[in-house]
């Protein structure tokens, strides 16, 4: 069965450091479970890495080794400096604990989203939008995205819906089907302005997915338009 | 679509040469005179024993020789970002830091010593510049589906690897650099870079895929 990759594009920008963090954090979820895609990332990143090393020089401050080995030698604490490519884990048994139970779905979760839901897992609560898919905001007040786990009840089929901007939807658990493939867990399904999809979720299981939409979505069946006033208040 | 340049031939004296080529690509900004560059000249071997001599032990001419070739790029990619001066500098030196401090976590065989100081610099300023986050996965998480083998004969040392690429991108033609740099060094996205350039964003993402597959074949091809 083919494999759902994220875009080729999507990968780069991630590399590159161009995405913002509802789309990083689904990426950094997507190759967490997809090694070829985490291969296309380290070659992204070592494009990135040539590019630096092509780079003219701008002359640092002629104290500038002096002044750095200062630092060092006084040992100032580090910045957080949101990580490296390798950063340390300082506590690897985090990302084992038990997440509260609103958001334990049955699959193993990695990090990053893992430490996502831990956040926002003790106060977030599931809505029902429309007896087959409940939904849980990630980051509610990040601008202009709306970062979304969704549980489709097993077997059903959401409502019919277009786009203002793309929709970006990765498996994390069961399945879906809709006109352009089977997703499972890993996959991700990429639908842009124009795509009207309905997708169906496959009977093994309720099928969760972490979705992130960069405009507000449109309903545009008969049902779907209860749900766009609710979507837009 | 442009396959102009597709059967590009392999320059003899470009691979494994000198750190600097200036001539001929379009990567090379400002028309850098090598002989000029004091910079301090590495090779991807050699800037990958450096950071294996510092993970081993506090050795400052090794962190010296880094400091001297990486700070200045690394501060001329915060300057393209939108940094001004003064903050290039300083999170140049942060960037510098912070390879002192996490050199044991390199790994030469995951990534040249450019590529991993690439990804401070990038994430230093997604943090400083962009006041963003950007989530990454946890290397040690037990969830994490796990990479097939590579064979031994298909494998490219990183440094390796980082040699070819470097020859490879400055023979890129101007028009498939310039997409790159755009996105790599001025934090633009693809539909930026669409609007900006007024061509259709089909158009810069597939000049922007032909670029970097012309890349990766050529990588492949050597492996």
């Amino acid at each position: 069965m083919a494999e759902h990759l994220a875009p080729d594009d999507l990968l780069q920008e991630y590399a590159a450091g161009n995405l913002s963090e509802p789309l990083s954090l689904l990426v950094a979820t997507h190759i967490a479970l997809k090694p070829e895609s985490r291969q296309t990332v380290r070659f992204y990143e070592d494009v990135g890495g040539a590019l630096l090393a092509a780079s003219a020089p701008e002359p640092m401050a002629d104290d500038a080794f002096d002044s750095v080995m200062a630092r060092i030698e006084a040992g100032t604490p580090v910045v957080p400096d949101g990580g490296t490519a390798a950063a340390p884990v300082d506590d690897a048994a985090r990302t084992r604990a038990a997440l509260p139970e609103g958001v334990r779905i049955a699959a193993d979760v990695p990090t990053p989203l893992r430490d996502y839901l831990a956040r926002v897992g003790e106060t977030a609560s599931w809505r029902q939008r429309g007896g087959s898919v409940a939904e849980l905001d990630l980051l509610p007040d990040y601008p202009g995205y709306k970062t979304r786990l969704l549980r489709i009840t097993a077997g059903s089929r959401i409502p019919q819906h277009t786009h203002d901007g793309a929709e970006y939807t990765l498996v994390l658990e069961g399945s879906f089907t809709d006109s352009t493939g089977r997703y499972a867990r890993g996959d991700v399904s990429v639908a842009d302005d124009d795509v009207t999809h309905q997708p169906v979720a496959g009977q093994e299981c309720d099928c969760i997915c972490l979705a992130v939409t960069d405009a507000p979505l449109k309903m545009t069946g008969p049902f779907g338009r209860i749900l766009n006033y609710f979507v837009d208040m | 679509m442009n396959l102009d340049h597709a059967k590009d031939v392999h320059q003899p004296g470009q691979l494994g040469c000198s750190w600097v080529v200036a001539s001929g690509g379009g990567l090379v900004q400002n028309g850098m005179d090598p002989k000029a560059d004091d910079m301090g000249e590495l090779t991807p071997t050699l800037a990958a024993d450096l950071l294996d001599a510092l993970a081993a032990g506090p050795d400052r001419q090794a962190f010296k020789r880094l400091f001297a070739h990486f700070a200045p790029r690394v501060k001329s990619y915060l300057r393209r970002l939108g940094a001004e001066d003064q903050q290039a500098e300083e999170l140049a030196q942060e960037v510098m830091l912070t390879v002192w401090r996490r050199a044991q976590l390199y790994d030469r065989r995951q990534a040249g010593a450019s590529t991993w100081i690439f990804t401070i610099a990038r994430n230093k300023r997604i943090d400083a510049i962009r006041r963003d986050r950007r989530p990454e996965l946890d290397p040690d998480d037990p969830a994490i589906a796990p990479e097939p083998e590579t064979p031994a004969d298909q494998q490219v040392e990183a440094g390796q690897r980082q040699e070819l690429l470097r020859s490879a991108v400055e023979r890129l033609p101007e028009e498939q650099a310039r997409l790159l740099r755009l996105s790599y060094f001025e934090d633009k996205s693809h539909s930026t870079i669409a609007e900006e350039l007024d061509l259709p964003l089909g158009t810069v993402k597939s000049r922007l895929r032909l670029a970097l597959s012309r890349l990766r074949t050529l990588l492949e091809e050597t492996a």
